[in-house]
């Protein structure tokens, strides 16, 4: 049984009834790392939003399951949801500058769960909130708890924000595009970083990224999004041998290539994003009609 | 270092501030129509006794002189001679100031909790319809100055419905043997509510009347930072911890949503302590208002200049409060 099931999730625009995910279902198992990909709007954010209760209040979910452990989430009371949420599962945010609280000590920001959620003694949530910075190896954790976010660098927030993630031994995170807004050269730390905590956890792990490089390192499974619609579920190692999806193939051949980066790119072909078109319009009118 | 610059260039801008109101009022209030020597002699009067009075209070100088005869005593602790009442006009001044810190202080305080309250009542409940009545609200409060407010409310709290007194600082019946002039601070403080209670039930009508309109600014401004606060990623990401929305308005969006709007706050209080010569009229609140206006009507140019000059002071001493404020709430300021 996989600790996160989402099964035909789908979620509009309030009012408009625009919708920006259709029927979207995925499993991550607990010690799995699951990528999901799409371009820019694809509604990869979204989906890890939903699991995390904090979609923004214009979108509304329209239907489907999210269970966590075998509990719909959506089933339950918000005050309840909130609760199982924050202690079993986690985000790792894509930008590391705004997602700490500019008036807030470090320390805070990494025990608060620890000890409002899940009820722990603070003495037990610090020496804990320790062990994290050096597991995150970073040096001096003392003066780092004590710190205000705007003292340390990009990177440096980065691992608080990891090891913050990690506090409450969740069984799922949800990692945002976590290395898009990092300098290059500390991208790849980062990387390794989450991929050592997560082994090291054996937590299950939704990766949200539109770089298919970082997927064929990291992942094991992949969920590829066009349009909110899930085209393509599989594992990775097949995948790069060869997607099933023409829409996927052609989001592969537009990634540049790690052994020939010169090499020229190709645009997803209009007949292709044309195909894909018709099989979402198909989905929503089966939809419509039952 | 960069810190005593700045320090200097503050007192230095505060320093050519106050030469400067000093210059305009001493110039606009000799300007104006009114002889006060004239008006304090009886009808039948000689030419001789207004010329002996008016060289009496060096009203005979050229306007530069008169000036600097002025400046030289402020120097040195003068502020000069009221004309009606013959008293020191510091003393005078400095005797009314408490009642009129105090009121000032109560409108404030009236203004941050109602502005407060308003403030995250909105956040909580925004784009709703609870918030566009908040927001029409907040428009009548504003639209509506301070003094209409104190004709109002006595109106409703004076006259429709008498729970609080409409005129005067505190009951005269009762024991008065106050050490200082702040009488309510200091009867706080003796804890004495029988006259505390009195006093409040004086105040409450004009500091209400003030605090009105600010407290719609603080309701919008605040609101407004709290919502733009809130669509930020520390605070999403505290709600994934399992935080709720009390607690991440509370102790997320708030201490970061305060520091635009207290900047706007200092301004505006300086606009109220403005507002109180009219309203300690209208209350006949024995405060420093009140007796700016006697002083007007009576042309009592000493006067004026010391009352003009403590409200300026006043001014910039509030501008100082809230840049130290900002800098102890702002942590970016304060670890360098
Ligand atoms: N607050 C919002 N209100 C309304 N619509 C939104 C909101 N945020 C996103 N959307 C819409 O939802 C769709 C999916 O957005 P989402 O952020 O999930 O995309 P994404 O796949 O994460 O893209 P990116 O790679 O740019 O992060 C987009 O069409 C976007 O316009
Ligand atoms: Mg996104």
């Amino acid at each position: 049984m996989s600790f996160l099931t989402i099964r035909n999730l789908s979620a509009e625009l309030k009012g408009h009834g625009v919708p920006l995910l259709r029927r979207v279902s995925l499993q991550v198992a607990a010690g799995e790392v699951r990528g999901l990909v799409g371009e820019s709007g694809a509604g990869k954010s979204m989906i890890g939003k939903a699991i995390l209760g904090i979609l923004p209040r214009a979108v509304a979910i329209t239907g489907g399951e999210i269970l966590l452990d075998g509990v719909d989430l959506l089933q339950l009371p918000p005050a309840q949801r909130r609760r199982r949420i924050g202690a079993s599962a986690a985000l790792i945010p894509q930008d590391p500058l705004t997602a700490l609280n500019p008036s807030r000590r470090i320390g805070g920001q990494i025990t608060d769960r620890l000890v409002d959620i899940l009820g722990w003694q603070r003495a037990r949530a610090e020496a804990r909130a320790r062990e994290l910075l050096a597991e995150v190896q970073i040096a001096e954790p003392e003066r780092v708890l004590r710190s205000y976010p705007h003292e340390l660098s990009g990177g440096m927030r980065q691992r608080i924000l990891i090891a913050s993630a990690f506090a409450a031994e969740p069984r799922l995170i949800v990692a945002d595009e976590p290395t898009t807004a990092l300098d290059v050269t500390v991208q790849k730390q980062i990387l390794k970083l989450i991929q050592a905590m997560q082994a090291r956890h054996g937590t299950a792990l939704l990766f949200v990224t539109h770089d298919l490089g970082v997927v064929s390192k990291v992942c094991q499974k992949l969920s590829v999004l066009y349009a909110g619609m899930v085209v393509e579920d599989t594992e990775v190692r097949p995948f790069f041998a060869g997607p099933k999806h023409a829409y996927s193939a052609a989001l592969l051949a537009a990634t540049p290539k790690y052994t020939d980066p010169a090499a020229s790119l190709q645009p997803v072909p209009e007949a292709v994003i044309e195909a894909v078109r018709r099989e979402v319009a198909d989905a929503d009118r089966r939809a419509g009609h039952g | 270092m960069r810190l005593i610059r700045q320090i200097l260039l503050r007192m230095l801008t505060t320093a050519v501030t106050l030469i400067g109101v000093a210059v305009i009022v001493f110039v606009v209030i000799r300007v104006v129509p009114g002889n006060p020597i004239a008006m304090m002699l009886p009808p039948g009067a000689t030419d001789e006794d207004v010329l002996r009075l008016t060289a009496l209070y060096g009203l005979d100088k050229s306007l530069p002189q008169q000036f600097l005869i002025w400046a030289g005593g402020v120097l040195h602790g003068d502020f000069g001679t009221s004309i009606t009442s013959r008293q020191p006009v510091l003393a005078l001044v400095l005797d009314r100031l408490p009642a009129t810190l105090e009121l000032s202080i109560m409108a404030l305080v009236i203004a941050v909790l109602i502005g407060g309250v308003v403030a995250l009542t909105g956040t909580r409940s925004r784009d709703s319809g609870i918030e566009a009545a908040i927001d029409i609200g907040n428009g009548i409060a504003l639209s509506i100055p301070d003094f209409l407010w104190g004709l109002i409310l006595i109106l409703l709290f004076g006259v429709l419905l008498p729970v609080f007194n409409i005129s005067g600082r505190i009951t005269p019946s009762l024991p008065l043997n106050f050490v200082t002039n702040f009488y309510l601070f200091e009867s706080i403080l003796r804890g004495r509510p029988d006259l505390w209670l009195d006093l409040i039930s004086h105040m409450f009508l004009p500091s209400l009347a003030l605090a009105i309109p600010l407290s719609a600014i603080i309701g919008q401004v605040l609101k407004q930072s709290l919502k733009e606060t809130m669509h930020l990623d520390y605070v999403t990401l505290s709600r994934t911890k399992g935080y709720g929305e009390n607690h991440v308005i509370l102790r997320e969006a708030l201490p970061n949503a305060i520091l635009p709007t207290l900047t706007l706050v200092g301004v505006q209080f300086t606009f109220l302590i403005g507002g109180t010569v009219i309203i300690e009229r209208l209350f006949s609140y024995e405060g420093l208002g009140n007796l700016a206006i006697d002083a007007v009507i009576n042309r009592d140019l000493p006067l004026i200049q010391g009352i003009v000059i403590l409200f300026a002071v006043i001014f910039t001493a509030v501008n100082l409060v809230v840049d130290l404020l900002y800098a102890v709430l702002n942590p970016r300021l304060r670890h360098g």
